[in-house]
């Protein structure tokens, strides 16, 4: 099944064309791994996909991108953004407690059940495998914890308003190799009942938990192919290229 | 070498006295006025209404006249000066519109105080017919204290970092959902220095009040908004240039008081910034 | 439910965005509509640039002439004393001072704009005024002097503060640079710091200036008010505020000096509109 489908998609903040002609296919249950260099449209094109791009000044699009063949723009978009949860690139957690962070989602779309609420902390603590490490000080302010934690965290607070689709923007960029395991093993369990779209920069990260990786260079999309191809034998050079630039 | 450095320790030298030109006259007001007037603060001057023609007694009705004004203005312009700069901050696109904005509001900041007087006189005094009454003078004082709150508030809500808009949003809250659970919160302090700063603006100002609201001797305390009323800082103006032979004891008491009273709240809004600064998670 | 509730919060969010203007243009127009009546009795001119000033006598004498040199002649004075200091002061905080002292420093600064013009007129007649009576040997120390010296005070705060946020936001690599080369600290200010500063210590002292013409209390209380163009510093004058100020209370609403009371208040408005205009294009030229 196919939950993203983008044609021809086009956009531009002011003058710089971000994304060039892009056609993707997003297929439910997957990981899709994203990688190119910076300013390669990467996360430019995670950003369309919840639409947070429509916050920067200037953003222009046009073409075609549709979230379970309904066109993007027409989906009422905190409905959308329900639906399709963000992990940003930095740990982010809201400057409230663990256990607030974890239910501000589910309290702004409006429940109000205390013991639904606490049922719901607890289950996507879990999710994030975070739980055993704050359960008994769920009140404590987030900023307590460290960077890996607040990271799950932030999974586990997007877990909570259960999405469909989970966008990763390289979640690993600010963490140790430890709490990157962590991160990735979470990201493994997850596949089962969502879908992820994975924008990394490291590479052996993408090899490692991607299903089908796309690689993208100056906002256009160069190859899609499943993991194993993508890294064993690209069909375009300069995939190779990047590849093997990265690797050393 | 040796010219240069010498020339340098000279330049230095007046920068500094020209910091102590300010600095030392500030010292010195705060002093002379505290030294002066300390004795005439007790219980009964704090208390009592003016007597023999403000020749004695105390300035209690002026004091309560004060609080009134200020606590109307910061009710008619707390409101408008937050939404205004949520708007501003939140709302705004980078436009003409939101330039002339924000030159309406340097605008307002900088228009005298005798005239925003003047403004209040004409509408709300003699074309809304509200008299010269406490209504009058807060609405006045209200306008002119408005882009002090729109400022610092503007500031305070600017300085709550993008990412928490963006988490906020990304997990489907509305844009006033993400306004009013994560940026707002997080502003309060700044909001608060800025409404503080305004309302010791307002306690202090004379010229605004003189036509609007300010009764020369009131003796009796005012019952309804639509009451005239004394306060401190013209009572400070009558009793320094419009009464002869006021005992000099009072009029430095009532400096004092009205220094305090302005200086107190500056104290509390610095502290507040200060403990927020060293607080602040981000 | 949710989504009306929001629609109508931010539309009165957009409304209240819009309270400035709306009462920029209010002032505007209820200044104008009291004020433009004067013209029926006294043409533009002669109202700008009449040497008498006898609202009360019998026909009316209303030429602000006298006011508005007796404005300009406590501004100058205030603007000769107060920039230079201001300007330095600034300097010394942003650049020399160090950081617990700049914090001290500051704080009397803020203290010194947050003390009620009324009680810098008040502390001025009882120390400044006798002060100058003694000096110069006048008559009276109620001077336009002694309004200048208190006036300048009030401007400090403005200069000195603005001023400091100009120096502080040159780039730090402009004073590294100088440095590089071998020159002196003091060389570094007054070469490269001060010249990259200088759009924003305009705009200090434009606003300074600004906030000394509207000065209303202390002037009314120290410059003696008399209304006549002044040949020196050092006679008692009458300023375009301090005009209103005392004269309003005993106005008759309608009459024709009442109308004249706020076209001196258009006079001031489009005089500070002009200045916190112009200084606000200084102060955005920066970046």
């Amino acid at each position: 099944m196919v939950k993203f489908t983008a044609r021809n998609l086009n956009i531009w903040f002011g003058q710089i064309h971000a994304l060039k002609n892009v056609n993707i296919e997003v297929e439910a249950n997957e990981i899709l791994s994203v990688i190119g260099p910076s300013n390669s449209g990467k996360t430019s094109f995670l950003r369309m996909l919840n639409r947070l791009n429509d916050l920067n000044p200037g953003f222009k699009m046009n073409g075609e991108l549709e979230f379970d063949k309904e066109e993007i723009r027409k989906i009422d978009v905190e409905i959308l953004r329900k639906r399709v949860g963000m992990v940003f690139a930095l740990p982010l957690p809201l400057p409230l407690s663990i256990l607030e962070n974890v239910a501000y989602g589910v309290r702004m779309h409006g429940e109000k059940d205390r013991n639904r609420i606490s049922e719901i902390v607890e289950r996507s603590l879990k999710q994030a495998y975070l739980w055993d490490e704050v359960k008994d000080r769920l009140n404590v302010s987030a900023f307590k914890l460290s960077g890996g934690q607040q990271q799950r965290l932030c999974i586990a607070r997007t877990l909570a308003v259960e999405p469909e689709v989970i966008l990763f923007d390289e979640p690993c960029s600010g963490l140790d190799p430890i709490s990157t395991a962590k991160v990735e093993e979470a990201m493994l369990k997850l596949k089962k009942d969502y879908t992820i779209v994975l924008v990394t920069n490291n590479v052996k990260q993408a090899a490692r938990v991607g299903d089908r990786t796309a690689f993208f260079l100056s906002g256009e999309l160069v190859e899609l192919d499943r993991t194993e191809k993508i890294f064993t034998a690209p069909s375009d050079t300069r995939t190779d290229g990047y590849i093997r630039g990265k690797f050393g | 070498m040796r010219n240069t450095k010498g020339v340098q320790k000279i330049a230095f030298f007046f920068l500094f006295l020209a910091t102590l030109l300010i600095v030392v006259p500030v010292g010195l007001i705060v002093v002379i006025i505290i030294q002066k007037g300390l004795p005439a603060i007790n219980w009964q001057f704090l208390s009592d209404i003016p007597r023999q023609g403000m020749r004695a007694g105390g300035i209690f009705p002026a004091i309560i006249g004060t609080f009134y004004l200020v606590l109307g203005a910061i009710i008619f312009a707390l409101p408008i000066g937050l939404l205004a700069a949520i708007y501003l901050s939140e709302y705004a696109k980078d436009n003409v519109l939101n330039r002339i904005i924000k030159l309406a509001i340097v605008n307002l900041s900088g228009v005298p105080s005798v005239v925003y007087g003047l403004f209040g006189l004409a509408l709300f005094v003699v074309f809304l017919k509200f008299g010269a009454s406490i209504l009058s003078g807060s609405l006045t004082l209200g306008i002119m204290i408005l882009p002090i709150i729109i400022t610092t508030s503007r500031e305070a809500l600017e300085s709550v970092p993008q990412s928490f808009r963006e988490v906020s949003l990304s997990l489907g809250a509305s844009k006033w959902q993400t306004i009013r659970h994560i940026v707002l919160p997080n502003a309060i302090p700044g909001i608060l220095t800025g409404t503080i700063l305004g309302l010791g603006r307002a306690a202090g100002e004379t010229a605004p009040i003189l036509f609007t609201v300010a009764a020369f001797y009131l003796p009796q305390l005012p019952k309804s908004i639509f009451d005239q009323a004394m306060a401190l800082p013209y009572h400070l103006y009558v009793i320094s240039t419009q009464v002869p032979n006021v005992d000099e004891k009072i009029r430095y008491g009532t400096a004092l008081v009205l220094l305090s009273l302005v200086l107190f709240m500056n104290l509390v809004a610095i502290i507040i910034r200060y403990n927020f600064r060293k607080k602040k998670k981000w | 439910m949710r989504k009306v509730k929001e629609f109508f919060i931010e539309k009165l969010i957009l409304i209240c965005g819009l309270a400035s203007i709306f009462f920029v243009i209010l002032i505007f127009l209820f200044l104008a509509r009291e004020g433009l009546a004067v013209f029926k009795f006294v043409n533009p001119s002669n109202f700008l640039f009449g040497k008498n000033w006898y609202p009360i006598s019998e026909p009316a004498q209303l030429g602000i002439l006298p006011l508005i040199f007796g404005s300009l002649l406590v501004t100058l004075g205030a603007a000769i004393i107060s920039i230079p200091i201001g300007v330095a002061c600034a300097v010394y905080i942003a650049e020399i001072a160090p950081l617990k002292i700049k914090e001290i420093l500051k704080a009397g600064i803020e203290l010194l704009a947050a003390i009620p013009s009324v009680v810098l007129g008040f502390i001025g007649m009882v120390t400044l005024v006798p002060w100058v009576k003694t000096v110069f040997h006048l008559p009276t120390g109620l001077t336009a002097l002694s309004g200048a010296i208190i006036l300048a005070f009030m401007a400090m705060p403005t200069i000195v503060s603005i001023a400091e946020d100009a120096l502080y936001s040159v780039p730090k690599s402009y004073k590294e640079g100088a440095f590089a080369l071998g020159a002196t600290h003091w060389q570094t200010i007054y070469r490269v710091l001060l010249p990259a500063a200088s759009s924003g210590i305009v705009a200090a002292v434009m606003l300074g200036i600004g906030r000394v013409i509207g000065e209303t209390m202390a002037v009314m209380m120290i410059t003696g008010n008399a209304a006549v163009i002044p040949q020196s510093i050092l006679v008692p004058v009458r300023t375009l505020t301090a005009t209103i100020a005392a004269e309003m209370g005993e106005a008759v609403v309608g009459s024709e000096h009442y109308f004249a009371l706020f076209a001196i208040g258009i006079v001031l408005f489009i005089i500070s509109f002009i200045i916190n205009v112009t200084a606000d294009l200084f102060l955005h030229k920066r970046h």
